[in-house]
């Protein structure tokens, strides 16, 4: 056997036929894909099985669904779901989604990532695709940290907070999240925690159906990254002190929807209005006149 | 036209259905005549909020299964080099234009420069293949622009079209044949059923067939490196086996990629190896010294790369001396220097950007070796 066909011989086709078929939601996770990579505890896998029970409940065909990621935990979502997904680069997830929504208006596109991708090195884009209000749902998994490179400081990083790169404490002041997107123009903005399992799957579902930039804020527990220094426990503890301190307030303007994880969450539906998308007034006025002059 | 409208129709001759970019002098023009034509053949354009969006917008629409182009210059072709890298490793195609002005940094943004094409090589991380053309008029920027479109099909990646200010702004006569005279390389799309699909599996061994968003074959997509299914597979051999294959796609297909156009070739003791608006200048030169009794040839380069490493070593055994006049202090003359090696000797006419050689500057060089 010469070397490179030993190379070969050692690369599989992560092809992997067994053991798929058995759960009813195994036709929304690709075969051979699970055990995911992410720790036990982590919140990541309650929103994906929101996101996929959301796409039952509005029966959106998985061929019809694309899901594009960027970098980090919640990146690696695209790669589980059974579904055309991208995993692009860092921050950059929703412009992709952007040139993909208004080639295929005929899909439905979601963007499923975290907090620092779509906030810190995305916020740029996150905002103008809300202005436009280009027809891309985003889900945004905000776990106050960036879980992949070892629980840095990010955008959301609560006051006085400790990660790896604020070790006597985070003087930043961390954004508000829901309150930014609506500012920007997000016609649909709702922020649950993943100990609101029902209303985030009806909040997704809601968005899905909706036309146009929506925004869904989800708390998640990072027992590696953050709660390790911030002294929350495990994954459990996070979701006992949800369910203490969220409390739901819809309809509130999304900037005063305060968030401090020890004394008082407030999660709901702050924003749901009509507005028409980049693509439909793009078709109506632009191509219109383009076509008659 | 001028070239940068030149181009634009060239994409939309080509069955461009999308462009996303940010306004940069001077590529501006690319844009604009994008945003009034893509509309009257229900195209979309886009003004994104910057190049790095603009890039990744363009392949978001590619995996949509539209064609897809932007235009920029060197700040914004900067920028995009992430997701170009994204572009490469995800095999999308779509074309980048970068209408090359003087840097490094801001430098003279309404003036030309050459000094973009090493950054058009190497400008993005890690190791890819690139295919980059060098129109050096405005119908060239029409029928390359139509060639970008195709090459990128064909290889499915970015593929650059690496213009100047000059010829990006000069206005000439551009002849746009009927539709049906212009070869158009449409999308190879996988002949097996979703099931069986392995979306990433190159069948005639170097480019796979490309299945895209809403056709049922639910690719995972992914800049990490990944096995032939498409999944993260981050060993050593998979990533092996994949960047070869997509340097190999376009370094074993050099001859066929590769254009030249030449002069003088056959009895030349100096050739000046040229492109863009420099080799309008020097094509009158290499006249002029031929109407001098001087054995001068020339070799426009219209592909910049793949370069063509085994022409120029073949002539290195003939020729005595390469004049590479270009508007940078020497980018390709490395290239050149590299495949003459100590057969011939190369000298730069370099120039650091604004302006383009004479025709009498370049011909003092080659007088000056020719003696």
């Amino acid at each position: 056997m010469s070397a490179l066909e030993t190379f070969e011989a050692s690369c599989h086709l992560s092809r992997d036929t067994e053991r798929h078929g058995v759960h009813p939601d195994d036709e929304y996770l690709k075969r051979g894909r699970i055990p995911h990579i992410w720790c036990s505890g982590c919140g990541l896998g309650v929103v994906l099985n929101a996101f996929i029970q959301a796409l039952k409940v509005r029966e959106i065909p998985p061929d019809k669904a694309p899901v594009v990621s960027g970098i980090g935990c919640s990146g690696r979502a695209a790669g589980y779901l059974n579904l055309d997904t991208y995993h692009t680069t860092h921050g950059r997830g929703i412009p992709f989604a952007t040139g993909l929504a208004l080639a295929r208006p005929d899909l439905t596109v979601t963007v499923f990532s975290g907090d620092g991708d779509l906030f810190a090195i995305g916020g740029n884009h996150l905002i103008h695709a809300a202005r436009r209000n280009v027809d891309v749902k985003v889900i945004c998994v905000n776990n106050f940290n960036y879980g992949m490179t070892g629980g840095q400081s990010a955008p959301t990083t609560p006051l006085e907070s400790r990660t790896s790169t604020t070790p006597y404490g985070n003087v930043e002041y961390p954004f508000n999240l829901v309150g930014l997107a609506g500012a920007a123009g997000a016609v649909y903005v709702a922020r649950w925690t993943t100990f609101h399992v029902r209303f985030l799957v009806d909040s997704i579902s809601e968005a899905l159906a909706k036309p146009g930039f929506t925004f869904i804020e989800v708390l998640a527990p990072c027992p590696t990254g953050y709660n390790r220094r911030n002294k929350l426990g495990q994954g459990l503890d996070t979701m006992k002190l949800y369910r203490e301190n969220s409390v739901i307030q819809h309809g509130i303007p999304p900037q005063q929807a305060e968030l401090d994880l020890r004394r008082r969450i407030v999660v709901g539906k702050f924003v749901d209005m009509e507005k028409p998308t980049f693509r439909r007034e793009y078709e109506n006025l632009v191509q219109q006149k383009a076509r008659k002059s | 036209m001028n070239g940068d409208e030149a181009s634009a129709e060239g994409a939309l001759a080509a069955g461009c259905g999308f462009f996303a970019g940010y306004p940069i002098t001077p590529a501006t023009e690319v844009a604009e005549r994008m945003s009034n034509r893509l509309p009257e053949i229900g195209g979309v354009f886009i003004q994104m909020e910057d190049e790095i969006a603009s890039m990744a917008a363009l392949l978001g629409a590619s995996w949509g299964g539209v064609k897809a182009m932007t235009s920029t210059s060197g700040p914004g072709f900067s920028l995009m080099m992430e997701n170009i890298g994204l572009g490469m490793m995800t095999e999308t195609p779509c074309v980048v234009v970068n209408i090359q002005r003087a840097g490094p940094s801001t430098g003279l943004p309404t003036l030309v420069g050459q000094a973009d094409v090493m950054q058009c090589r190497w400008g993005s991380h890690g190791d890819y293949g690139v295919i980059a053309l060098a129109p050096g008029s405005a119908q060239e920027m029409f029928d390359l622009t139509i060639e970008a479109f195709n090459l990128s099909e064909t290889y499915r990646q970015p593929v650059f079209i690496m213009s100047d200010e000059i010829v990006g702004h000069m206005f000439e006569k551009v002849v746009i044949p009927p539709a049906d005279h212009i070869r158009l390389v449409p999308r190879r799309k996988p002949t097996t059923e979703p099931w069986a699909c392995i979306p990433f599996q190159a069948e005639d061994g170097l480019v796979p067939p490309m299945a895209c968003a809403g056709e049922g074959f639910r690719v995972h997509v992914t800049g990490l490196t990944h096995d032939e299914m498409g999944y993260p597979h981050i060993v050593p051999p998979t990533q092996e086996r994949l960047v070869r294959r997509l340097v190999d796609k376009i370094r074993l297909n050099a001859r066929d990629i590769i254009r030249l156009e030449s002069h003088f070739l056959e009895d030349a003791e100096t050739v000046v190896v040229a492109y863009g608006c420099v080799a309008r200048s020097a094509r009158e030169s290499v006249q002029r010294a031929r109407s001098k009794g001087l054995k001068v040839g020339i070799l426009r380069l219209i592909t910049l790369w793949p370069f063509p490493t085994a022409l120029i070593r073949e002539l290195s055994k003939t020729v005595r001396t390469f004049v590479v006049p270009e508007i940078n202090y020497g980018q390709m003359a490395y290239e050149v220097e590299r495949c003459a090696g100590d057969r011939a000797q190369t000298v730069l006419v370099g120039m650091m950007g604004g302006t383009m050689h004479t025709p009498t500057a370049i011909l003092e060089v080659i007088e000056e070796f020719s003696r």
